[in-house]
């Protein structure tokens, strides 16, 4: 405990004293040298808002740029969606995600999901503000020797406890919503990723190994994606990036938020072992009421995470909100028919696992189709994760406890795929910038054997990551209970409470 | 003194509780338990992952009646629970030695 608490007054320490470096620099900086453009015009006020209403940047550009009186206020309508949408993607993990995993695990194993889900809340809370945050989305995107590694890895050095994260909008990722609701809608996305990891070692991790594990794998799997994706120079940010090095497109989340979490689940579940017991003894969820509960939370968060990834209320996001709705209710309908056709019955957990395979598969896909490609999404995500889930897994025997793998990350690749062949510029607009010839409007656009390699690449990433660091976990801290605790169950031997007392 | 032990199906309680009293019965215990018989158990299914569920749930239900009471409180409880479909249970009669009021201390029959 002792070492706990030195280790945190350094970190604060340094903290402030760094603070302070920074604003000294900020107060030594040169003035800019070029000259200020004149005042706008009324005309030029009226194109301004105009701009507004479009999603568009304000002041002009080129030789015709005027000082807007509205340049740096953030816009009202498209900042109070992503208010929305980012408490939207909390409700998915707190209680969203919670829920659905903690109706599936046994009785004595409740309470260890829901704590692991709020221990994820605050840890990648407090990494995010310190680096993380900067880490993805910080640098100017022109000076890439800001990042450790360019376009891949930004520098925990860049942004440094948000302190250049204001009010004001920050041009680079969107012209209308404050930078620091940005900050906190992305925290909900870096949130939510490790939660997802919980299902496929549910029941059977240590909680000291999992804050050591999700720690180490914040830094170097989830920031590290996050930048090559979402960062503006980043390597795999095809919409935005004229020098991405991988044309690529993730809209919400695919290959960032899906596929790390859920090939991690998979690893992770393979170097913990199975349960003590499975397959013989009864796994049977104690409550597919509160996983039924959590679906239909998650289902409603998803719109905040999916439609609030335009980041503006524009057409992207309805878009996004259409396509959304779509495969997943077309998932949702697969799954059980599938249950019902080839097991005899339409089960519960199969509406609500056809439900959030759905969501996963539109999450990259979501505001670059339109909604006729949203319904194949829908339907070959439902079939698909049926069969890993339901006969590929047993027939390997993988213990992947809450079927992570099965659902977000085959969902998850199947979706990013998927994305490659039904993106279309109909559905939006900024595929044309910089993926014309990427986007051609035909299944096997070029774009696809882009979205290969961001898959490629991810996995590069994620797998040999994941192997290294869960072996690091089990140096440091050892990743299982004893089998004692194991069989009478991580509640009370971890958190010393139960989840039904009556 | 003859003690009644009744395992029936949980639907039919209702059913059977009304026919005993419609005889004069004035008491009894129900207690909620599982067990099974020729019926079996089922099997559930979670995402492929099959689970067979030995023991189903049912009630058993006790009462001590009078010799005189016993043949017609059994055909009751019969005539109540029975579905024709296996899993209606069974009824066990055995011979109660003493039963004590504990209000009052009366004993034997005048006190059931």
């Amino acid at each position: 405990m002792k070492r706990i608490l030195l280790t945190l007054t350094l970190i604060a320490t340094a903290a402030f004293a760094s603070m302070s470096a920074r604003a000294d620099d900020a107060t030594n900086a040169p003035a800019a040298a070029a000259p200020a453009p004149a005042a706008a015009t009324v005309e030029q006020r009226v194109t301004d808002l105009e701009q507004y209403f479009q999603n568009m940047g304000v002041g002009g550009s080129g030789d015709s740029k005027w000082a807007s009186k509205i340049a740096g206020v953030p816009g009202p309508g498209h900042n109070a969606w992503l208010l929305t949408s980012t408490a939207l993607v909390l409700f998915m993990t707190l209680p969203g995600l919670a829920l659905f995993y903690g109706g599936l695990v046994r009785k004595k194993n409740v309470l260890s999901v829901l704590a692991q889900c709020f221990l994820i809340t605050g840890l990648v809370t407090i990494l995010w503000v310190f680096v993380g945050y900067g880490m993805i989305f910080g640098g100017s995107g022109a000076a890439d020797k800001e990042d450790l590694i360019k376009g891949i890895a930004g520098s925990p050095k860049i942004g440094w406890m948000m302190q250049s994260v204001t009010s004001a909008p920050n041009t680079n990722y969107s012209y209308w919503v404050s930078e620091n609701v940005f900050a906190m809608f992305q925290l909900m996305f870096a949130i939510i990723t490790p939660a997802l990891i919980v299902g496929s070692i549910a029941e059977r991790m240590k909680f000291k190994a999992i804050v050591v594990f999700i720690t180490m794998w914040m830094f170097v799997v989830y920031f590290t994606q996050g930048h090559m994706v979402w960062g503006i120079n980043g390597i795999m940010n095809g919409v935005w990036n004229a020098n991405a090095s991988i044309k690529a497109i993730d809209f919400a989340g695919g290959t960032v938020v899906h596929m790390t979490s859920g090939y991690t689940g998979l690893i992770l579940c393979l170097i913990l072992g199975k349960r003590i017991g499975f397959p013989k003894g009864n796994f049977a969820p104690h409550s597919l009421v509160l996983t039924y509960i959590g679906t239909g939370m998650l289902w409603v968060g998803w719109y905040g995470f999916n439609s609030g990834s335009a980041v503006a209320a524009d057409v992207v996001a309805a878009n996004a909100f259409t396509t959304t709705t779509i495969a997943t209710a077309v998932a949702s309908f697969v799954w059980p028919l599938c249950d019902w056709l080839i097991k005899g019955k339409p089960t519960v957990l199969g509406f609500c696992s056809g439900a959030v395979a759905g969501l996963v598969a539109i999450t990259p896909a979501c505001g670059f189709v339109t909604p006729q490609g949203s319904i194949i999404i829908g339907i070959a995500v439902g079939v698909i994760c049926w069969f890993m889930v339901n006969k590929v897994k047993s027939m390997i025997g993988y213990d992947d406890a809450l079927d992570t793998f099965g659902v977000h990350a085959v969902g998850g690749t199947l979706g990013a795929i998927m994305t490659g062949m039904f993106a279309r510029n109909v559905a939006n607009a900024n595929l044309a910038t910089n993926l014309k010839d990427k986007v051609t409007d035909h299944i096997f656009q070029p774009l696809l054997w882009e979205q290969l390699k961001a898959v490629g690449v991810t996995l590069a990433l994620v797998i040999p990551a994941t192997v290294i660091l869960a072996y690091i976990t089990k140096m440091l801290v050892g990743l299982r209970p004893s089998e004692e605790i194991e069989i009478a169950g991580l509640d009370i031997a971890e958190h010393g409470e139960e989840g039904y007392t009556a | 003194m003859k003690k009644i032990e009744a395992i029936i199906k949980p639907f039919k309680l209702e059913e059977v509780k009304d026919a005993l009293s419609e005889i004069g019965i004035e008491g009894m215990t129900v207690t909620e338990v599982k067990g099974f018989g020729r019926q079996k158990g089922h099997t559930e299914i979670y995402r492929g992952s099959e689970y067979t569920v030995d023991f189903l749930p049912k009630i058993k239900l006790e009462l001590v009646v009078a010799d005189t009471q016993t043949d017609a409180c059994v055909a009751a409880i019969i005539k109540s629970a029975k579905t024709g479909k296996i899993g209606d249970g069974k009824v066990f009669v055995s011979s109660v030695e003493q039963a004590v009021r504990i209000r009052t201390e009366e004993k034997g029959e005048s006190a059931v």
